[in-house]
């Protein structure tokens, strides 16, 4: 065994522990941790393959900005980030079904895989500068300027569309008036002018208990 | 025999367990917040064999550059998508994807 095997060996284990915990925890928290987990043993793997730069922009925009948003989210949504209690038999049934379809699926092309009568490729040695920022900038920067172009604009499009469907309609965040006396007196605002409704005068209050009677 | 790690057809599978994986948890979980991480699985999966398949044809930098462009689609994705778990939560106070019925009434 020399070192290359042991870090293959360690990144995929930790690669395939983290998908399992993802998947299959209860709390989303820990779902999140499994994703980190993941992410981290695949930019291991990265570094194997002679792909540094993607290895440092996996940790970078995985690890530093998709993690840490989807743990922003989990915790603005508090206890009711976690699974509810309670889902409709029929469609537990389907889900479960559709996911043991496909793992059976994927298990029988493994088989197949397995069986046939494929040559392993073992990987050649490696060019110097294959991966490395200068191979992948002259790259990006040369034939591949137009997509690196459209990604930017994606971006912003996507910045600015979050930001548009997680704010919602300005009419919809405004207090709605509740119908029922107590809610306004306890959920709305402290004063009884402030919130444009003048006290009743003393002759509105006699007649008011007068009909009410 | 140390070939642990040397050869594309390792990294395939392991990318096949990985994406396996993430779309059995899309199918399973009805958690919309773990429904979005499998999709990040399963995007990652593809990376890695990208990654490994460009590993093995050396002649230019399309597979790493491809897996470049699939991170950052990746990211918008991600927030676009957690944008609209949140408007989903104003509109049904939950995350439960079966949640999501208003088209059947």
């Amino acid at each position: 065994m020399t070192v290359g095997n042991v870090f293959f060996l360690v990144a995929s284990a930790v690669a395939l522990f983290g998908a399992c915990m993802t998947v299959a925890s209860r709390s989303p928290i820990r779902s999140a941790v499994g994703l980190l987990i993941t992410i981290v043993g695949i930019a291991a793997l990265f570094l194997m393959l002679n792909a540094q730069f993607l290895a440092a922009i996996q940790l970078i925009v995985y690890a530093g900005a998709v993690v840490v948003l989807f743990v922003f989210v989990i915790m603005l949504l508090g206890p009711d980030a976690g699974d509810g209690e309670g889902s409709i038999a029929r469609a537990r049934l389907a889900r479960y079904g559709a996911g043991a379809f496909f793992l059976l699926l994927s298990l029988g092309a493994a088989h197949l895989v397995s069986r046939s009568e494929l040559t392993p490729h073992r990987f050649r040695v490696a060019a110097v500068g294959h991966g490395s920022v200068e191979g992948i900038g002259t790259f990006l920067f040369g034939r591949a300027v137009i997509p690196f172009e459209l990604a930017t604009a994606l971006l912003i499009v996507a910045v600015v569309g979050a930001i548009a469907v997680a704010r919602g309609k300005p009419h919809a965040r405004r207090q709605v008036k509740s119908a029922s006396p107590t809610a306004r007196m306890f959920n709305g605002p402290l004063m009884a002018r402030d919130a444009q409704r003048p006290l009743p005068t003393k002759a509105e209050r006699a007649a008011k208990a007068a009909g009410g009677m | 025999m140390s070939s642990l790690g040397y050869f594309v057809e390792q990294y395939v599978m392991l990318a096949g367990a990985l994406f396996t994986l993430g779309c059995v948890g899309f199918l399973v979980r009805r958690n919309v917040l773990v429904q979005l991480m499998s999709i990040e699985l399963m995007l990652n999966a593809v990376n890695l064999m990208l990654v490994a398949f460009n590993r093995q044809h050396m002649a230019d930098l399309n597979g790493q550059v491809f897996a470049f462009f699939i991170i950052a689609v990746a990211a918008a994705e991600v927030a676009v998508g957690l944008a609209i778990v949140l408007a989903f939560y104003r509109l049904k106070s939950s995350v439960q994807s079966d949640e999501a019925d208003q088209l059947r009434h």
